[in-house]
């Protein structure tokens, strides 16, 4: 058995986002790819995400998960790109080599030319949200619900409370609904949804499922199977309000709240990462701090549309394949300019430009606004402003800066910032 | 008829089972729960104590000590983690220096060794996040810790490798003399033993009555924990205890065996022996204690929170006696009796003895144990062989941990064999990383559905009614079930019909 395999490009993942990656960087001329997967059949969570919307911006028209990911599978077939299932990848280095496990060739070593991360991402748990009272059964992430639902075909509970209204829970309290259980409540502790003004409408407001703003779940009770649990209304703090606390009787409490990109390889790689993404610092080929090591999709940051992650997937995959083409060659220090942000836009992605070309950049704002401009400077120069009329944290905004005012900046920043109109 | 019957198997059952075992007795273990290490066991400091703490001549002091002594080497025979990472007392004032002195005193005469009262400074030499009040420490070398549920589960282990057996959901209701020997009940179930010994943790007063024994009482005290990501294992290298005051003991800030940050317990009596919920007060206390004594905790990283119950004793000291017809408690057993067990297990034989049981060494018995995690501290072309003969040791289940399925099946298949998916965490980790099951969990059901052939509905998080799902989907009767608040107790009747053919 041949332990160290040689490959262009390594893709760690092979969700929309590797495939993607996979696909572009077959596109841009390597041959030699190779994408690790730990499942045991491509497509990432997109397999148990059965229900529609998704491809409107890619191919114009409505796929379930499964059938968008079955697009980009049949494409990565047909392009002859290699693939390994059921192959867990333990380590990253920053020479670009991997360390992979799996049941056909046992513990092995990928060496590559480049590497690109779609490792996606994973829910936050109820540990983490500190909630007191008991530890029964049925408390899970709204996507371990849907993985029980959706491909074992197992009911998790028929009395069901969310907490966080993050869009795989929106799409829950329907799923649950059709399948015959009674969901009480979305309890969100912000004062906003974090998740897509469409699936609130058609998740929660077409099945007569009541969001409670600012409010959460205080309490667990019951010992050996959830018995119900408490709710509380929170202040403007995000503290509980004494005395307004409700019992709800249920069976099941189902978590939405939040993702967190999945970068163990990442952060133990040394690469520079971003505390406020979670994900890897990129620059606008999605080239990470460590050179020919490229990041792309949710493990570079949470994306409320699959058909954004395969679009930033091109971009990472098309670079990759570029860098690999040309033996790893080093991005200049021509230009290296910095986007910066206020505090009412969160972050960016990416972070840093290194090539004078047309540049969308994407970000995130920190809270619920309306009708704001937004305003991207250069020295005290405007060099764009873009009016919305609401600006949400749940729904990603684009700015798109131009190569001309990026060859001006050359190694200076780009203020980016939200502001009255 | 047994020779003895260990009713609970907790830490203490467990090595005292295996104590009696390797004396050449009969064991029967009864533990009412379906696993092992369920009760004071299951949740605590997980700290083997040097042993300044208990009093002059207590029994905590001696078998505290003997037992500190006794752990590493046990601990290696088992195969079960253990680390001297050394202990800190730390204190904030002048009376507090006092008290560590008066502790250093107390140690040394227990023959606690190695202990050295330090200044602020000389202590942040040590630990360097201490908080910045700390003014003293009482540094003890011989501090160390151990992951008290694996140290239950390879007693146990071990004690049935070596012919013991383990009855599990065997709640013992009634003990009574006959034939020169004891008969043991629980509901319709019965065994019988020449003699008992009496593990049962919490309710040690209870079963302690059943023998006819009212002379004292066991309280539970509740203990909130907070667990936090192995990113903040190294936070401090040793186990910083606060220095004992009016106000109370204050809790602990200590690495785990694992890897994990572990800060608590709080210490509130209470009734329920089964109260098992954290509360929001505590947390905040544990929090809030804890970064006086160690700064910059990143509780962001918290991975969960939990309660355990420490089994209070009525006399404040550990209640270990025995009858002239053979009964004997192993009872009260709080802090620090983890540390103690191995002591408290040869100080039971001695008892035993007394009483004339013919306890003596066996020849053939076998002390060793696999290590649980043994896999993971294998080389990669060991682990190569491995997975060649058996693929399933590279089908990775659990990706925060990196629990291999065949880590999974060899732990299902290993005495004590575990029936529930809590039980799978606590012998592999599986599900007790980052994620704490979001992405294994329906994977760990399958195996467990498969090797233990239970249906897939009957799989339980840990016991009872635990149940991790109640029905299929597109079921009959789950759409025409009228009473939405029956499902549970309707399951059983539920999976029957699904079976009698709907599509």
């Amino acid at each position: 058995m041949e332990n160290v395999i040689k490959t262009s490009v390594a893709i760690i993942g092979g969700g929309p986002a590797g495939m993607a990656a996979a696909i572009a960087a077959r596109e841009a001329g390597v041959s030699d790819i190779l994408i690790l997967e730990r499942d045991d059949s491509l497509g990432g969570i997109l397999r148990q995400c059965i229900h529609g919307g998704f491809g409107l911006h890619t191919f114009g028209e409505e796929l379930t998960g499964p059938e968008y990911a079955a697009r980009y599978e049949a494409r990565v077939r047909e392009m002859g790109i290699d693939f390994m299932l059921n192959t867990m990848v333990i380590e990253l280095h920053k020479d670009k080599t991997v360390t992979a496990m799996s049941s056909e060739r046992g513990i092995f070593t990928v060496k590559a030319d480049a590497i690109v991360l779609a490792m996606g991402c994973r829910e936050r748990p109820k540990g983490a949200l500190g909630i007191s009272g008991t530890r029964p059964a049925g408390i899970y992430t709204a996507g371990l619900a849907q993985k029980f639902v959706n491909m074992k075909g197992y009911m998790p509970g028929r009395e069901v409370v969310i907490l966080g209204s993050g869009d795989i829970g929106l799409i829950m309290a329907r799923r649950m609904t059709l399948e015959g259980a009674k969901v009480h409540a979305v309890c969100e502790l912000m004062p906003y949804s974090g998740g897509l003004a469409r699936n609130i409408e058609q998740c929660l407001n077409d099945y007569n499922i009541p969001l409670k703003l600012s409010h959460t779940v205080t309490a667990i009770h019951g010992k050996e199977r959830l018995e119900g649990v408490t709710v509380s209304a929170v202040d403007e703090n995000r503290r509980p309000i004494a005395g307004s606390e409700e019992y709800i009787k249920c069976d099941t409490l189902l978590l939405s709240c939040g993702l967190i990109p999945e970068n163990e390889l990442t952060v133990s790689c040394g690469i520079d990462m971003d505390r406020v993404t979670g994900g890897a610092i990129v620059d606008g080929d999605r080239q990470t701090s460590e050179e020919g090591i490229f990041a792309c999709g949710n493990v570079l940051h949470v994306h409320d549309l699959v058909d954004y992650v395969s679009e930033e997937a091109v971009i990472a995959g098309r670079a990759a394949a570029e860098y690999a083409l040309q033996g790893g060659v080093a991005k200049g220090d021509l230009i290296k300019v910095k986007i910066v942000t206020d505090g009412k836009i969160r972050y960016t992605v990416p972070h840093i430009l290194h090539k004078a070309e047309d540049t969308t950049v994407y970000f995130r704002v920190s809270d619920v606004f309306r009708d704001k401009k937004i305003v991207a400077r250069l020295g005290d120069r405007v060099i764009l402003s873009k009016r919305k009329l609401k600006l949400a944290p749940g729904e990603m905004e684009t700015v798109k800066l131009s190569a001309k005012d990026i060859a001006e900046a050359k190694v200076g920043e780009i203020r980016l910032s939200l502001e009255e109109v | 008829m047994f020779d003895v019957a260990v009713i609970g198997a907790g830490v203490v059952g467990g090595l005292v089972a295996r104590a009696l075992v390797k004396n050449g007795m009969r064991v029967v273990i009864l533990e009412k729960e379906s696993d092992v290490a369920l009760g004071a066991t299951r949740a605590n400091s997980a700290i083997v104590h040097a042993g300044y703490d208990a009093k002059e001549g207590s029994l905590k002091a001696k078998l505290n000590v003997r037992g500190s002594e006794m752990m590493e080497s046990v601990c290696a025979e088992l195969g079960v983690k253990y680390k001297r990472c050394g202990s800190m007392v730390v204190g904030f004032s002048e009376e507090d220096r006092e008290t560590l002195a008066a502790l250093l005193k107390r140690g040394e005469s227990n023959g606690v060794r190695g202990l050295k009262l330090l200044s602020g400074e000389e202590a942040r030499k040590i630990e360097k996040n201490l908080g910045d009040g700390v003014s003293c420490a009482l540094h003890a070398p011989t501090g160390a810790i151990v992951c008290p549920y694996e140290l239950c589960m390879a007693a146990v282990g071990n004690a049935i490798d070596n012919g013991a057996e383990l009855r599990l959901e065997f709640k013992v209701d009634k003990i009574e003399r006959a034939n020169g020997g004891f008969i043991i009940g629980a509901a319709d179930k019965s065994v019988s033993a020449r003699y008992v010994v009496n593990c049962a943790g919490l309710y040690s007063d209870e079963v302690a009555r059943l023998a006819g024994d009212d002379g004292f009482t066991v309280r539970a005290r509740r203990g909130e924990y907070i667990l936090l990501d192995k990113e903040c294992g190294d936070h401090v290298g040793s186990t910083i205890f606060r220095c004992p005051s009016k106000m109370g003991k204050g809790v602990l800030v200590t690495p785990t065996v694992d890897g994990n940050l572990l800060i608590g317990p709080t210490a509130e009596d209470i009734d329920d022996k089964t109260d098992l919920s954290t509360t929001a007060a505590g947390q905040a206390r544990v929090r809030a204690l804890a970064s006086e004594q160690v700064k910059g905790i990143n509780f962001g990283k918290t991975i969960t929170n939990f309660t355990g119950l420490r089994a209070g004793g009525s006399t404040g000291d550990f209640i270990i006696n025995v009858t002239e017809d053979g009964f004997v408690n192993a009872a009260g057993i709080e802090s620090p009796g983890l540390s103690a067990s191995p002591a408290i297990a040869e100080y039971v034989c001695e008892l035993l003895s007394g009483v004339g049981a013919p306890l003596k060494e066996r020849e053939d018995f076998v002390p060793t144990r696999r290590p649980m995690h043994y896999f993971k501290e294998l080389t990669q072309e060991e682990k190569n062989e491995i997975i060649k003969e058996h693929p399933e040791y590279a089908r990775v289940i659990c990706r925060c941990e990196l629990v291999t399925e065949g880590e999974i099946i060899e732990a299902i298949r290993t005495e004590p064999r575990p029936v529930t998916v809590d039980g799978i965490k606590r012998r592999t980790r599986a599900t007790m990383g980052r994620c704490q099951g979001g992405f294994c969990t329906p994977y760990i059901v399958e195996i467990l559905s498969r090797e233990r052939g239970i249906d897939y509905l009957d799989v339980t998080k840990s016991g009872g009614k635990s149940f991790l799902n109640i029905s299929r989907t597109k079921e009959k009767l789950w759409k025409n079930n009228e009473n939405a608040n029956n499902s549970l107790h309707n399951k059983a009747k539920t999976v029957k019909n699904a079976d009698g053919g709907n599509a």
